[in-house]
């Protein structure tokens, strides 16, 4: 600790809940309440440092909206009830909807803004106390692209480098992250590598705050990314800005991405991009000549119907010029997240089981089966992932479903469609701590904590295992979310199966679980990650030093090698045309985090943003006769939004931004696409065709 | 050497981290004292952030006719004695920067007039404690910043500069502003130029 306590205060040195930097902070607490926070100023990631939303995050911890007692739906309305009422209640309903249609017509949908201790446990809940195949995170609308991508080209879904690997870098390549709205804290990381002469490359629809400053901005159509890096790549190739060596020695499939690349001349990317061809040919000599970079990219790549294609398509040019496992030479996704990367490894996604081990293996079936003390055919198949539930509700083969950290009735895409589906189940509870739209469909709610109120670890952006600590205690009846599901899996007949007395239990079984797997956390302790101020993994034995950087000596396929993958251009799902003729591009704002369900009930965070709005340039406006300020309907065939416009030039003419924080009728949702990508199933949230009428 | 406070336009990304973390403070809490005015440009999302820039001789302080505005002995500009001020408002006329604020004052106050002027005192109760300034502290991207004065500058590609010239008066600053190399005083013609200065540094690129 480095930081002063005030009089009567003491200082619990713990981690931001919103994005995945998980910036080091103290909360102050005084009289058992958690009063503010201070900066834990030796903190490597963030140094003290914290966003708008970080130095206000305390103040949902007694929010006059918490949720202090559990609520059980009697006559259309959401009532006070016990905890013993609620409990059976999930647990009776649940069972009984199981034994009238199967044990897969039950869901658990999770979340990945919780700690991976949550995490774990949400997996082996669905699968060992309700028995349901059927178990995914919200991590699917956001991680899940980088995740398919990373597996295919190094056999490992993780950032390659630390953050302290970016200052060091010659060129930053951001590809579709607007880091200054979406990661505050890695601005400095990019500052620090300009302030020693680095050059910025920023690819995005949008002039953000990311691309402000840049050194190029490619200012692609939304939806063009794959034709943008096919085209750096062929001019990479034909220029001879290559690491022949690194190519020969440590990668695969090199001359099927060059050939198909080969189709992607700058006139041609030019057009479909409707950028410069010479911009193009510019940032990618900037890039081929660099001897160190970093390349980075976010949700406006990944939310793609072709997202995967995408993602392996930037990493192609990592590879082609061999700048990957080297101090200073770096790639990662920039995952969102408060736990996006532990969220996505301790299985609770439909295809994996912990240590981020696939389900459909039949050695890791075997292996958890016994860490679970179950029978391996108990162990349920492979489920289907979350953004295909409304389906399988509409089919009627998904009835009932336990919902926990996530509020698809802002996030979901084209929500019209996923509400109709939610309300057509025969059961939902939530576990929730301040409610949400989602709650408000809810037959039974399960008050929780929120994050000041438990311990346990996250992991962050770049794999470092951090800790989170206990400042206070849940108010009123409201209960810390392991012991819920604990509590419901006695109820279910399996309680011996969690017999866990505190989180510290769950990480150590966690750690068993994980040992062998892709992510394989079993080297490390709560008292190396306080001690060494997180610990990255793999870090497979007490004494092995966690791995920072990855990719140094080998890439995690079985033969060591990392792979090229070529993927030929193709449109989006929904592109323009005379009766919706713009696209439509949606993101978040720096003021709120993901559906929005604490940061808008913090006074400070609505004042910066009270209200979403429409960014659309001045010259489209003036077609619709809007000035800023003026309502506009916007529309697409999925349903529409009235919200103020926002005229600036900083955007696509072609192109209108909304950002998705609110629900209801303010929802952004109501008019994406629900597209999926046939890899990984991710949305295509960042492009759809909408017409506009001033209101 | 003393700590420096450095501002960084070109780095700010209007996030309103450091206004937030200015409504933690405990003498005005739930009051920002840092402005961050949006530049109306229609294609520029750039803000223009203002802290007080605790200037030597201070118009502020030579203004008031209550001498209500003391200096520390560190040349920290304070707000208003709350038993002095009297709400002539001469420090908002005479500041450059338009830095002084006028809020209402709390109800335990039992005196007239009904408002004081309140300022940036770079976290007066902060720095007694050791800490730095919250905003400062917090700012994501370093476009605010306290620290050694060496060891800022080294950092960083600008040149810090702490003159201005706004039309015939001369400000020294103890707040340094980062501006492209080839400048050595900052000079204004009026606060839409300000701001538009502020607009061009923050658009310019690193190169």
């Amino acid at each position: 600790m480095t930081s002063t306590s005030r009089q009567g205060e003491r200082l619990v040195a713990t981690h931001c809940c919103f994005c995945a930097l998980q910036c080091g902070m103290y909360l102050r607490v005084a009289d058992k309440e958690v009063v503010g926070v201070e900066a834990w100023d030796d903190f490597p990631v963030n140094q003290g440092r914290l966003c708008p939303k970080g130095v206000v995050a305390y103040q949902q911890v007694r929010h006059p909206q918490r949720l202090l007692h559990p609520l059980v739906r009697k006559n259309g309305r959401l009532e006070r009830a016990s905890w013993d009422e609620a409990l059976d209640l999930v647990a009776g309903r649940l069972r009984e909807i199981q034994g009238r249609y199967g044990n897969d017509a039950v869901a658990v949908y999770s979340g990945a803004s919780i700690t991976n201790e949550k995490a774990y446990l949400m997996g082996k809940f669905a699968r060992v106390a309700l028995g349901t195949r059927h178990i995914d995170p919200n991590g699917r609308l956001c991680m899940v692209s980088a995740g398919v991508a990373n597996m295919k080209a190094f056999g490992i879904d993780r950032m390659a480098n630390p953050l302290s690997d970016i200052p060091l870098a010659e060129v930053i390549f951001l590809a579709g992250s607007n880091t200054a709205e979406c990661h505050p804290i890695l601005m400095q990381y990019l500052w620090q590598a300009r302030d020693r002469g680095a050059r910025l490359i920023v690819v995005d629809p949008r002039v953000t705050q990311t691309a402000r400053t840049a050194d190029i901005h490619l200012q692609i159509r939304p939806g063009t990314d794959l034709a943008l890096a096919n085209g750096i790549l062929r001019v990479l190739i034909h220029e001879k800005m290559l690491d022949r060596e690194f190519i020969a020695s440590r990668t695969n499939g090199f001359e099927e991405a060059a050939a198909m690349a080969e189709g992607y001349p700058p006139e041609r990317v030019a057009e479909i991009c409707d950028i410069a061809g010479g911009d193009l040919v510019e940032a990618a000599h900037l890039w081929g000549r660099a001897k160190t970079s970093f390349l980075g990219h976010a949700r406006g790549v990944e939310h793609q119907t072709k997202g995967p294609e995408n993602v392996l398509a930037y990493i192609n040019l990592v590879l082609a010029t061999g700048r990957i496992g080297r101090p200073g030479c770096g790639y990662g996704t920039i995952t969102g997240q408060g736990n996006g990367q532990g969220g996505r490894e301790h299985g609770q996604r439909m295809d994996q089981l912990p240590g981020a081990r696939p389900i459909a293996d039949p050695e890791a079936r075997r292996y958890i089966a016994s860490v679970w003390g179950i029978a391996e055919e108990d162990l349920p198949e492979q489920g289907v992932a979350c953004t295909e539930y409304p389906e399988l509700i509409e089919r009627g083969e998904l009835r009932g479903m336990l919902s926990y950290c996530n509020n698809p009735m802002v996030s979901f895409p084209n929500v019209n469609r996923a509400e109709a589906s939610w309300r057509k189940l025969e059961f939902l509870a939530v576990i929730e701590y301040l409610g949400s739209e989602t709650m408000e469909l809810a037959d039974v709610v399960l008050p929780g904590s929120c994050w000041a109120e438990d311990e346990g670890t996250t992991t962050n952006i770049e794999g470092r295992v951090v800790k989170h600590n206990k400042a206070v205690d849940p108010p009123g009846e409201a209960r810390v979310d392991w012991e819920i599901i604990c509590e419901l899996a006695r109820r279910l007949g399996k309680g011996s199966h969690f017999p866990y007395k505190s989180a510290r239990d769950i990480w150590e079984e966690l750690r068993v679980a994980s040992k062998g797997g892709s992510a394989d956390y079993y080297g490390i302790s709560w008292e190396r990650i306080e001690q060494e101020k997180g610990v990255f993994w793999p870090c497979p034995a007490a004494e092995h030093p966690g791995t920072p950087r990855l990719f140094q000596e080998r890439f995690h396929h079985p033969d060591g090698r990392a792979r090229f993958h070529g993927s030929e251009y193709r449109p989006p799902a929904e592109e323009p045309d005379e009766e919706y003729p713009l696209r439509c591009t949606t993101g978040r704002v720096v003021s709120h985090y993901l559906s929005g369900n604490q940061t808008r009930r913090i006074a400070s965070l609505v004042t910066s943003c009270p209200e979403p709005y429409l960014e659309i340039h001045p010259q489209t406006a003036r077609r619709y006769g809007t000035r800023t300020a003026d309502m506009v309907r916007v529309k697409s065939r999925r349903g529409e939004v009235v919200v103020p416009a926002r005229l600036t030039a900083t955007i696509r003419p072609d192109t209108v931004f909304l950002p998705y924080h609110w629900g209801h009728d303010q929802a952004a949702n109501r008019i994406t696409s629900d597209s999926l990508a046939p890899l990984g199933k991710i949305p295509e949230y960042k492009v759809c065709a909408v017409q506009l009428e001033r209101v | 050497m003393a700590k420096a406070f450095f501002i960084d336009p070109q780095r700010c990304i209007g996030c309103f981290a450091c206004v937030m973390a200015c409504r933690e403070c405990d003498s005005h809490k739930g009051v920002a004292m840092i402005h961050l005015d949006a530049i109306a440009s229609p294609g520029s999302h750039q803000v223009a952030l203002t802290v007080c820039m605790h200037c030597l001789d201070a118009p502020c302080v030579q203004s008031c006719p209550q001498e209500a505005i003391k200096v520390t002995a560190d040349g920290i500009v304070l707000s208003a004695s709350k038993e002095s001020c009297d709400s002539t408002r001469y420090c908002l006329y005479a500041c450059p920067f338009a830095v002084p604020m006028h809020e209402a004052r709390p109800a335990s106050q039992d005196r007239a007039p009904p408002t004081i002027m309140m300022k940036c005192d770079q976290c007066y109760d902060r720095r007694t404690m050791g800490l730095a300034p919250w905003c400062a502290t917090v700012c994501p991207t370093g476009a605010l910043a306290f620290g050694e004065y060496d060891e800022v500058v080294a950092q960083r590609r600008g040149r810090a500069v702490n003159e201005w010239q706004f039309g015939n008066q001369r400000i020294r600053t103890r707040v340094y502003t980062f501006v492209p190399r080839d400048q050595e005083v900052i000079s204004i013609q009026g606060e839409p130029r300000y701001l538009r200065y502020l607009e061009k540094v923050a658009y310019s690129r690193t190169k």
